[in-house]
């Protein structure tokens, strides 16, 4: 083993990397929660919606859960552009591939959010619909009010493993050359001919932030099971 | 919108002078699927030691696979493909890692690959295998030693066969992100599904008609897989338990 680090290298693309992680956090924090939140849309759709609305989600949840998220991503870096040339008539408008990335991760995390949110609405007893609708609540209430606080409640550790999937997954952005985390890693590795110490320290710090998240699934865990 | 659609495109001669457009797609779909499944087979089998290794009661045993599981189901698949690729080679003995950057490109990409794709896999799989002994209720065991089975006849002949017809939903799902995740590949230069695609796109400026095929035959393969399993699972249900 003759390698000799550097880890100074560290040091001098610190400015760099940092705002590498910024980027990372919010790929992770916009497709968390317009993820969440087009999920849910998608979850009521599927279980309540009318029998077209139900099949044309189901239709998408499974489309964009059967293709790499890589995939995903060079259609909205392609797509992206040209819907805007589109819509605003400008034949160079052009949009930095963040916008692509925030819209590829949004769209698809969606889908995998919209199980974990269906099968947290199953998780409810059918009881509580049917006690909530007798007190005089319209469906739309009950669903508001009694059912989707008791399935947010059960599906907590899910959305967060989805989240730790989620924070894992922003590193693809490379193929666009996105600078997030490991974008800026490389780039200042490439600079200083750094490859192995930036790898390292890359790792390790994705193992961190993740551990944090498995910490956090097991103390919800731990007091559903308490409570 | 100005695009000017050519759906003939397929059957056209690529710029490279490797062969019609259709014949990269396959080709690079044939390294899409040998890849995934030959990686499938060997994380399937590391996964299934390292899940039994984490119910057993040595902790020699289960504290190690229990530091592995961790640190390969929590770090990006891509940043273990990179230090598969860039960091290990340096940090071995100088002449392996001269043995292995002078490899035939393609083979040594394609190997990468598949150790990085293996490896990520196996720590999932081994997370299932795990729950799936778990669940495997604890009369059996004691039933398995009741008739002398010790401890690895216990899991070959009672424990294993029952927790894998319990997991079948959840390694089939495993399975189908291992045939997505092998996408990765294209970052380090091995032309798969995804990365044919990005290549035809741009050779051909034809990026949606190279996009929709590989969107296609993405989604069939996984359409067709779930219904290939639904059918084994209903085959191999174990008899008086509520159905997935």
């Amino acid at each position: 083993m003759a390698y000799s680090f550097d880890w100074g290298t560290l040091v001098r693309g610190w400015p760099f990397i940092l705002d590498g992680l910024a980027t990372t956090a919010l790929l992770v924090a916009v497709g968390m929660a317009l993820g969440i939140a087009l999920g849910v849309v998608l979850a009521l759709a599927r279980l309540f919606g009318p029998r077209w609305l139900s099949l044309a989600a189901a239709f998408y949840v499974n489309i964009f859960r059967a293709i790499p998220l890589i995939l995903t991503i060079f259609w909205f870096f392609f797509l992206v552009p040209l819907l805007l040339r589109a819509i605003t008539g400008n034949p160079y408008a052009g949009v930095g591939p963040i916008y692509a990335a925030l819209a590829a991760f949004v769209l698809a995390e969606a889908a995998y959010y919209c199980e974990i949110v269906r099968a947290g609405i199953a998780s409810v007893r059918s009881g509580q619909m049917q006690a909530a609708t007798a007190l005089g609540l319209t469906r739309w209430q009950a669903l508001r009010h009694v059912v989707l606080p008791q399935a947010f409640h059960n599906m907590t550790p899910a959305l967060i493993n989805q989240s730790i999937a989620l924070l894992k997954d922003t590193s693809l952005v490379y193929v666009i050359s996105l600078n997030d985390f490991l974008g800026a890693a490389t780039k200042v590795a490439h600079r200083d001919g750094t490859l192995v110490e930036m790898y390292l320290f890359v790792a390790v710090t994705y193992l961190a932030l993740c551990s944090l998240g498995v910490w956090l699934v097991n103390i919800f865990k731990r007091k559903q099971a308490a409570g | 919108m100005q695009y000017s659609w050519d759906f003939m495109i397929y059957f056209k001669p690529s710029l490279t002078g490797e062969g019609d457009y259709w014949e990269l797609i396959l080709q690079g779909l044939g390294r899409t699927v040998f890849l995934s499944l030959l990686s499938w087979v060997l994380a399937l089998s590391f996964g299934t030691l390292l899940g039994i290794a984490r119910t057993l009661p040595l902790r020699w045993l289960s504290w190690p696979a229990a530091v592995f599981v961790h640190c390969f189901r929590n770090t990006p698949l891509l940043v273990q493909l990179f230090l598969w690729f860039y960091v290990v080679p340096e940090l071995l003995p100088a002449e392996w890692g001269t043995a292995i950057k002078r490899m035939d490109p393609t083979l040594g990409q394609f190997l990468t690959v598949l150790v990085a794709l293996t490896l990520y896999t196996a720590a999932k799989a081994a997370e299932v295998i795990r729950s799936g002994i778990l669940a495997v209720s604890s009369g059996q065991k004691q039933a398995a030693s009741a008739l002398g089975l010790t401890g690895p006849r216990a899991y070959r002949h009672v424990i294993l066969p029952q927790a894998f017809r319990m997991i079948m939903p959840p390694l089939t799902s495993d399975f189908l992100n291992v045939f997505k995740n092998s996408s990765v590949a294209l970052t380090i230069g091995f032309m798969e599904l995804t990365g044919q695609t990005r290549q035809i796109g741009d050779f051909s400026s034809q990026p949606f008609e190279a996009y929709i095929a590989a969107t296609v035959i993405y989604s069939l393969i996984t359409l067709s897989v779930i219904g290939f399993m639904r059918r084994i699972e209903k085959v191999t249900r174990i008899p008086g338990y509520l159905g997935a």
